[in-house]
């Protein structure tokens, strides 16, 4: 086994091979799964916080589900609703909860960098559910993975990244990922919804949507948050959708078999057409949140592995 | 008063450029003579070699008198700017409440008085609250003391406004100090547009926006004829208008902070706050450009722009802990690291720290010439250590060169003839 972090941050610091370590995992779970084999030994008598500073739904069941299914003690906390209305501060915040001993953290924070920062003052293990614009490192796993299952690799492929590039996690982090482990990105957005300097990431950058999705193998979608859509960075929903909006028309350019993703919540008729979103043969987004219960499995049972090999050496 | 004669000194002469071996005589508080023969009964000081240059007058500190005691005080920021080398720190006056009445500025001045070991001048506010609506007593101010009028890194966004305070300053020969950024650009951001900051997803400014404001700045320059010194040009966009500025004849002056001069964008790595500074650290090309801009001469002054702030401000998200660093201690030792890279000359620099800003203020300090004030600094240029910021003098410890390899050590500060740091003996120092 190659998995060497003590905390999942972000994909920026893994390497290949523990990229591959954790997707390997995470299929032997996605499998054991759907044959309803369960494995409540693994993180028996470990504790896990959900500590989400922003509203999520399903990131958050799913990890809660991921943590339930290897036995793990769960619990949830809405931090937007606690103390730090009272003015806690985010360090505070970590301090008493690092008190109560927690062996893994799972954190969503509305800012940049705040869960590394919160990773600086705590023993357990964290995970990031996803900081600002900055990382959501199980995302871009969950991804790899059903694009792994779907496509038989997940090196040389052509992957196009479509949509609000500029304020989405999901995008850094999958263009990271991606980038790894030797395969071609596009990048697709209107200019203003696309980040400065992004070029030198390595990436391909289109304005144009029918040029950057020509023969790609993967098309993955970004939501586009409502607060963007009116004038502020794009005039209207409806231009949007009409230039930027997967279509069938523009889906034709890629491969016949391209895959179609999107991270969710979809805003159908917005960023892509209901029709293709529930097309069977095109779609995987169903799958992707499948996969993401098996890749948030795998990446506590990996972070808890050596959890417990670091306090073991410590007491040695 | 006693009479120093310093010998064996390595003189650093920010007028004629020279960096020569002598000596230099102090009676009563002035610089009498170089080269010149020690005068019965002087205290006779052996530099070894050492470097003596005038003090560093630096524009633009905050000291968080009156209302953030906590984070700086007249006391522990005059004893931070001793130990750094700075005998004289103009203050800004960006604190709460501003200063921005006489009375305010009295106070200022009463504080510094008693507590301070080194020269102070204090700034004034250019509009009343930093708000940008109505312009301050200027007039008043300047009477009671006030070296220039400025609203600190608030800009005054309102045109008229500020073409009628450039108008009325211009009337009474005040000196505005801008601060270059357009604030629509800018708004909400806290890094430099770039790789940096899209790796980082933080929200990002072009550094177009401090082009921007000196551009409109400069336009109401033409049409006011104030005297006006841009704070901090950090940006090779911006150093080609500054350039025209100053050949057609306008009244501009402009100056950088140390952080910009020897630190970039990546330097903010996993965000760690110290390194996060209004306007933010630029990309290596801009901190090349403008240490061109500096051996040159069109950029005119380097300051530290000294700002404390205590942990908990500092312990946040990078979005939204607060801005500045420290630097009165560290503004020697890191503005040596140009001379180390051979990019600027000991002289040069020196003009840049001490006689451009007394010109710009009109004073008669920073430079060896008898006559002038015995404002001093004595200091190995190539010493060197590591700095550990618990052991900075002033109250915050928020640096960005925590950790950092430096060379340069203050072995001696003097202020009109005193010696404010550093401990001296016959013939020799034990610092």
């Amino acid at each position: 086994m190659s998995f060497r972090a003590r905390h999942l941050l972000g994909i920026e610091h893994l390497a290949p091979d523990e990229i591959t370590t954790l997707i390997d995992l995470a299929d032997t779970y996605a499998t054991d799964n759907r044959a309803g084999k369960t494995h409540r030994d693994v993180l028996a008598g470990m504790t896990q916080i959900n500590m989400f500073f922003e509203n999520s739904t399903r990131t958050q069941a799913s990890f809660e589900l991921a943590g339930k299914k290897l036995g793990a003690d769960v619990m949830n906390m809405a931090m937007q609703s606690s103390s730090v209305k009272k003015g806690e501060t985010l360090i505070d915040t970590a301090l008493t909860l690092n008190a109560m001993h927690p062996d893994l953290l799972v954190v969503r924070h509305p800012s940049s960098g705040a869960v590394d920062l919160l990773a600086q003052k705590v023993n357990g293990a964290v995970l990031n559910a996803g900081d600002g614009r900055h990382e959501h490192p199980t995302q871009a796993l969950l991804d790899g993975l059903t694009i792994r299952r779907a496509k038989g690799r997940l090196h040389r492929l052509s992957i196009a990244i479509c949509g609000d590039i500029a304020h989405s996690r999901v995008a850094r982090s999958n263009i990271m990922l991606l980038g790894k482990m030797e395969n071609r990105v596009r990048l697709i957005a209107p200019p203003t919804l696309m980040p400065a300097g992004i070029s030198e990431f390595g990436v391909e950058v289109f304005d144009d949507m029918e040029k950057g999705l020509q023969d790609v193998d993967v098309v993955m979608m970004l939501r586009l948050q409502k607060e963007r859509m009116d004038g502020g960075f794009i005039p209207s929903e409806r231009e949007y959708f009409h230039r930027y909006g997967l279509d069938a028309a523009k889906l034709a350019r890629a491969k016949p078999d391209a895959i179609v993703m999107h991270p969710g919540p979809m805003n159908r008729g917005v960023e892509i057409d209901g029709t293709i979103a529930d097309d069977i043969n095109r779609s995987v987004i169903q799958t992707q949140v499948e996969m993401g219960v098996a890749v948030r499995m795998a990446a506590m049972d990996l972070l808890a592995r050596n959890l417990r090999a670091a306090r073991a050496e410590a007491a040695a | 008063m006693t009479t120093l004669h310093f010998i064996n000194a390595r003189l650093i002469d920010p007028v004629a450029l020279t960096d020569d071996v002598g000596t230099l005589t102090v009676q009563d508080g002035l610089i009498t003579a170089l080269n010149a023969d020690a005068p019965a009964g002087a205290t006779v000081i052996d530099c070894d070699g050492a470097c003596l240059a005038p003090g560093i007058i630096d524009i633009g500190v905050k000291v968080s008198e009156p209302g953030e005691r906590h984070k700086e005080s007249f006391r522990s920021a005059g004893r931070a700017a001793a130990a750094g080398g700075v005998t004289t720190i103009v203050t800004r006056p960006d604190t709460a409440p501003p200063i921005d009445t006489p009375e305010a500025l009295e106070f200022v001045r009463r504080r510094a008085e008693v507590e301070a070991c080194v020269n102070v001048l204090p700034m004034a506010t250019l509009t009343k609250g930093r708000e940008g609506r109505e312009m301050t007593e200027i007039g008043f101010l300047l009477d009671a003391g006030a070296v220039a009028f400025t609203d600190g890194d608030h800009v005054v966004t309102d045109t008229k406004v500020l073409s009628r305070a450039l108008t009325y300053a211009r009337s009474l020969g005040a000196l505005v100090i801008g601060h270059p950024q357009d604030p629509g650009l800018s708004a909400g951001a806290c890094v430099t547009s770039g790789k940096f900051a899209s790796l980082r997803g933080l929200p990002a400014v072009s550094p177009m926006a401090e082009r921007m404001g000196l551009d409109r700045d400069i336009a109401l320059l033409e049409m006011t004829g104030a005297r006006y010194h841009a704070d901090q040009i950090t940006t090779a966009r911006a150093l080609p208008a500054l350039e025209r500025a100053k050949r057609n004849g306008l009244k501009i002056t402009a100056g950088i902070s140390i952080h910009h001069l020897t630190l970039n964008d990546m330097d903010v790595a996993d965000y760690r706050t110290f390194f996060k500074l209004t306007p933010p650290l630029r990309s290596e090309d801009d901190r090349q450009a403008v240490i061109n801009a500096l051996a040159e001469g069109l950029i005119d002054i380097v300051c530290s722009m000294h700002t404390p702030q205590d942990e908990e401000s500092k312990r946040l998200p990078f979005e939204h802990a607060a801005a500045g660093a420290v630097g009165l201690q560290t503004l020697l030792p890191a503005a040596l690291r140009l001379v180390h890279a051979g990019q600027i000359t000991l002289p040069r620099l020196f003009r840049a720290l001490t006689l451009n800003p007394a010109h710009l203020l009109n004073l008669p300090a920073g430079r060896l010439t008898p006559g002038t004030p015995a404002d001093l600094v004595l200091f190995d240029p190539d010493a060197p250590f590591v700095l550990d910021r618990a052991t900075l003098l002033s109250k915050s410890k928020n640096t960005p060169f925590d950790g950092a390899r430096l060379q340069g050590r203050v072995i001696g500060t003097w202020v009109g003839g005193t010696c404010v740091a550093g401990t001296h003996v016959q013939g020799g120092f034990d610092a």
